[in-house]
């Protein structure tokens, strides 16, 4: 049996894990407050831009923008994936990635072209090891996500499908349903699916300044960027508790581990002293 | 009480401003625009600048925004503002240099992200292996 100098060393390289798994879930659900709200504050902006765009979309029927429309044959597609910068969070990225995987191997079964735009580290890594057609990409995007940052490697997916390199764009990311539950999705992003542009209500219509091409030009490609900036909220949403839930369960095992080595560490040290006990009962016998 | 209308600004990034006004003022694309309740609806683009914005009993409000778009119904004004300043040159840079980073780690995966990787896990390997060597020159 391993003696009791070992296994005290080991208890305190434990107890040292655990506490760093403890702070990284302290600092994890904190953060994932805020990516909650920031997830929430998203919204507003998106649900405006649907209810101007189904308006503008069955007001001026004569003008269709190449986003709405839908393509009869598909040969080259596009993906966006969505992923987190950092690891230790669970089977968050495996499970988008492999989501991901599946599809992709489904399309090629099909003969169609893959193009990829990689939203953080993870995907990135993986695209490049799967050696995918990387379009573009963003890394480091940080703790919160700014639009900014995702405008160029958008618009080069954007432009692809406009100057019909690309036939359909997928957008996959992980869903924030609850703290505890996270589910990877992988949704059409164009042609615009007729659901997101709503059924016109009113028999009215805007006055429009310049045009209403023009207008609804600018606002169809910011929805879609609206749609992916959300999809990133959610995702870093979905990572924060991700990365919680799984340096809880880290922070429990440690525990566990930390107790069953210390009932060993107990009985060998127990077992020492009995041992002695009878050295030295069986000496004095011998005396 | 003075009439008043429902005012929202929003961004991708949240919202910016949401309540009742008596009057707003902000840039449109042809020119400064104000808006009293009542307003025939109009859909314009707006200009990078300042949005005033005037609450009943209370000093005027300013917002900036970097553009965007205006909707405006009888009831209630929205604001769907950019957060970041666009325009076609720009975004079309912004676009050129995504396009070049992407090609340029297309062309040297093995350098860049992937080798970094592949180097710390030598080096952590290697580590370990001098590591278990000495233990058992040790133990010997």
């Amino acid at each position: 049996m391993a003696g009791g100098k070992e296994i005290r060393t080991k208890i305190k390289s434990v107890q040292n894990t655990q506490k760093i798994t403890k702070a990284m879930e302290m600092v994890a659900a904190s953060k994932m407050r805020k990516a909650q709200e920031r997830m929430r504050a998203a919204r507003p902006y998106g649900e405006k831009m649907r209810n101007i765009i189904g308006h503008l979309a069955h007001a001026n029927t004569e003008y269709r923008h190449p986003f709405l429309i839908r393509r009869d044959t598909v040969k080259r597609v596009g993906l966006i994936v969505v992923t987190s910068d950092k690891g230790l969070c669970g089977g968050l990225n495996t499970n988008v990635l492999r989501l991901a995987l599946g599809r992709i191997r489904q399309w090629e079964s099909e003969g169609e072209e893959i193009r990829v735009t990689c939203i953080g580290n993870k995907g990135l890594g993986f695209m490049q090891r799967l050696n995918a057609q990387v379009l573009s990409h963003v890394t480091g995007l940080g703790d919160a996500p700014r639009l900014e940052k995702l405008i160029g490697p958008v618009k080069v997916m954007l432009d692809a499908y406009s100057t019909d390199e690309l036939d359909q764009v997928f957008l996959a990311y992980t869903r924030f349903i609850n703290t505890m539950k996270q589910e990877p999705v992988i949704e059409q992003l164009l042609p615009l699916e007729g659901k997101d542009v709503g059924a016109r209500t009113h028999a009215w219509d805007y006055l429009y300044e310049p045009e209403a091409k023009q207008v609804l030009d600018d606002l169809l490609v910011r929805y879609t960027e609206a749609l992916i900036y959300q999809a990133v909220a959610e995702n870093m949403a979905s990572e924060q508790s991700a990365r919680m839930v799984a340096m809880k369960s880290a922070s429990d095992n440690a525990g566990t581990v930390i107790s069953e080595l210390q009932l060993i560490y107990n009985k060998t040290r127990q077992a020492a002293i009995t041992k002695e006990i009878s050295e030295i009962v069986g000496g004095a016998a011998a005396v | 009480m003075a009439m008043t209308i429902h005012v929202d600004v929003v961004s991708a990034e949240g919202s910016i401003f949401s309540g009742l006004c008596e009057f707003v003022a902000l840039p449109g694309e042809a020119g400064e625009l104000g808006i009293l309740p009542g307003h025939a609806p109009l859909l314009t683009r707006i200009r990078p600048g300042t949005v005033r914005l005037k609450v009943p009993d209370r000093e005027e409000e300013l917002v900036f925004v970097a553009g965007g778009v205006l909707e405006v119904q009888a009831s209630a004004v929205t604001v769907l503002a950019d957060t970041a300043i666009r325009g076609r040159d720009l975004d079309e840079a912004k676009a050129t240099e995504a396009k070049k980073k992407a090609e340029e780690a297309m062309r040297d995966q093995t350098s860049g992200l992937e080798y970094a990787q592949a180097e710390i896990e030598l080096a952590n390997a290697i580590a370990q292996l001098r590591a278990i060597e000495r233990l058992r020159s040790r133990r010997r």
